[in-house]
């Protein structure tokens, strides 16, 4: 830098007020961040080798359901799609399933429940850092997916809200197809013996056992099976992700 | 042993009475040994600030494994007072005090109060920003294990961890002098200076294996995809919130840590510790026998590089012996 008063405050600052302000420019450098980021594949592939995908997460007791199930994120969808269906309490909902498939479909709640219907009590660890526990009753993603035929090409589930987080930015999600068919990864509408409150995603929610909670899409009004992400969104797999979080939310 | 401090400010400090002294250098610290040790300030460094960044989107610690509103041990939260005004409230267990302007509530970036766990001048990057202090603490989360696992290794094929830190049977003896010497101040100068005492044999062993391992597995216990395979790991503890307040725990351990580290550095000759962890050399006292060699300035570098740490052969170094004391 050429600025010699901003380089004699900095100088001033500190040797501690120097090393902060030399990272808050290497965060907000492209390359710098990219750097940073290039521990994300390590995780990814250090955890699956560590981890395999067919590990289960822990299924708890009653006894450790949390008493409130914080909700987090948006609570109250304001698009009119969702606020009609929210006026009918849900009962004109369809989940649409298209993209990389051979039989695209339209699904009710109903019509999921006979696909299939389990129970679980799993903890849902936030980004942030908190955890709950809950009990959630759903469908199999993998039902699902075998319901409608997945084609080779596919390579990712992506998850579609009816939730804006700004003017037309829908909130959305991606699992790859391994993570989409792990046994514990539900299309949940059920919390805690009840149709999904509001504030936790109804009508229906994903449920991943061994990923972040911002992956757990709420308000999911469609599947699209894709073979990349990039044309979607930002192109980086999510609503958080095109915000600078990782893709892979395992850690 | 010797009271006298400041080993580094005469090149041939001499006991009232004793015969001629002079100062030799010791090559202490091999190069690998001093790079994973700079490299570790800086992963730990830029750890703790990134971490106490993520610390910061949700400022509360629990135990068990649920965050149930309420139950925090450890809460750095932000109330308004009557008059509309942000106040840091830290609560530990049910004690609480009000921290405004540190912890709770500080100067956000427009030099306004606002809510945050820790200031921006202790955390990477300084603004609230999650995304980019993940990214910051996972890379560096790597350059600590991977240099850490290199430290290890070298240590034991080098017998440094068996021979330089492993108490000995003496050492055990001696616990009890070295407890007091430190609350003393008192710091070897000659050949003893050398050897890690059993206080510091205990500390370093503590630090790499209970600090450094428990702080790498309750990072890892916090993970959503590790805990499919480690649950018994993270049951152990308490919880994966068990797992999120040992984890800062240890953090600030660490911290502490380096604070006697540093305070011991800079009792015990700040210049020459320093020299000993950037050069390898580090200069102790040594009583000669013998009149000193003719002032001859012997480079350092002629010091074979391939001794083993706090091996004693060494090279003279120039000294001019002080007329004074002849």
């Amino acid at each position: 830098m050429s600025d010699r008063r901003s380089f004699l405050r900095m100088a001033g600052m500190g040797a501690v007020g120097v090393l902060l302000a030399g990272c808050d420019r290497i965060s907000q450098s492209g390359l710098g961040a990219r750097v940073l980021g290039s521990a994300e594949g390590l995780n990814r592939r250090v955890q699956a080798l560590l981890s395999p995908s067919s590990a289960m997460a822990k299924e708890y007791s009653e006894a450790d359901i949390s008493p409130v199930f914080h909700p987090n994120g948006t609570t109250m969808p304001d698009t009119p799609a969702y606020q009609a269906l929210m006026a009918n309490q849900f009962r004109d909902y369809q989940l649409q399933v298209d993209g990389l498939v051979s039989r695209p479909a339209k699904l009710s709640i109903d019509d999921l429940k006979k696909l299939d219907d389990r129970t679980q009590i799993t903890r849902h660890d936030c980004v942030e850092g908190w955890s709950a526990i809950g009990k959630w009753r759903g469908t199999q993603l993998s039902a699902v997916l075998d319901h409608v035929g997945v084609s080779e090409q596919a390579k990712f589930v992506v998850f579609h809200c009816f939730d804006e987080m700004d003017v037309d930015t829908p909130y959305y999600e991606s699992v790859d197809i391994l993570e989409a068919r792990h046994p514990q990864t539900l299309l949940a509408f059920a919390l805690n013996d009840q149709p999904l409150p509001i504030p936790n995603g109804a009508p229906l929610r994903l449920r991943l056992g061994r990923q972040l909670g911002y992956k757990q899409a709420k308000y999911i009004s469609r599947i699209e099976l894709v073979s990349s992400f990039k044309d979607i969104g930002d192109g980086n797999g999510g609503y958080w992700e095109d915000q600078g979080y990782e893709w892979y939310a395992g850690i | 042993m010797n009271a006298q401090s400041a080993v580094e400010t005469t090149t041939a400090s001499v006991k009232p009475g004793s015969s001629k002294a002079s100062s030799r250098l010791v090559y202490r610290h091999t190069l690998p040994i001093r790079i994973m040790h700079w490299i570790n300030v800086i992963a730990l460094t830029l750890m703790l600030f990134s971490g106490l960044q993520i610390f910061n989107a949700h400022p509360n610690l629990y135990w068990g494994n649920r965050s149930d509103q309420g139950k925090e041990w450890l809460s750095l939260g932000a109330q308004e007072d009557a008059a509309g005004n942000l106040v840091g409230i830290t609560r530990i267990g049910q004690h609480q005090v009000t921290t405004t302007g540190v912890l709770g509530v500080s100067k956000g970036s427009d030099g306004t109060p606002v809510a945050r766990g820790f200031p921006s001048w202790l955390t990477v990057p300084s603004a609230g920003w999650l995304a980019m202090g993940r990214r910051w603490h996972f890379f560096f989360a790597w350059v600590f294990v991977l240099n850490g696992l290199c430290y290890i290794g070298y240590s034991l094929a080098r017998k440094h961890l068996q021979r330089d830190m492993w108490p000995t049977r003496a050492d055990w003896r001696g616990i009890g002098r070295s407890i007091l010497d430190h609350v003393r101040f008192k710091h070897p100068h000659g050949a003893e200076a050398l050897r890690y005492n059993i206080l510091q044999r205990l500390a370093y062993l503590c630090v790499i294996f209970v600090f450094g391992i428990g702080i790498v597995l309750m990072g890892v216990a916090m993970s959503p995809r590790m805990d499919a395979v480690l649950s018994p790991l993270v049951e152990a503890v308490g919880g994966r919130q068990s797992a999120r307040s040992i984890h800062f725990i240890i953090a600030w351990a660490f911290v502490a840590f380096v604070v006697i580290h540093l305070f011991e550095v800079l009792v015990s000759g700040v210049f020459n510790q320093l020299r000993g962890m950037v050069s390898g050399y580090y200069k102790v006292d040594s009583v000669k026998p013998e009149p000193a060699m003719p002032v001859a300035a012997v480079p350092e570098t002629v010091v074979p590089a391939e001794l083993a740490p706090g091996r004693t052969v060494t090279a003279q170094t120039p000294i001019v012996e002080d007329p004074r004391h002849e």
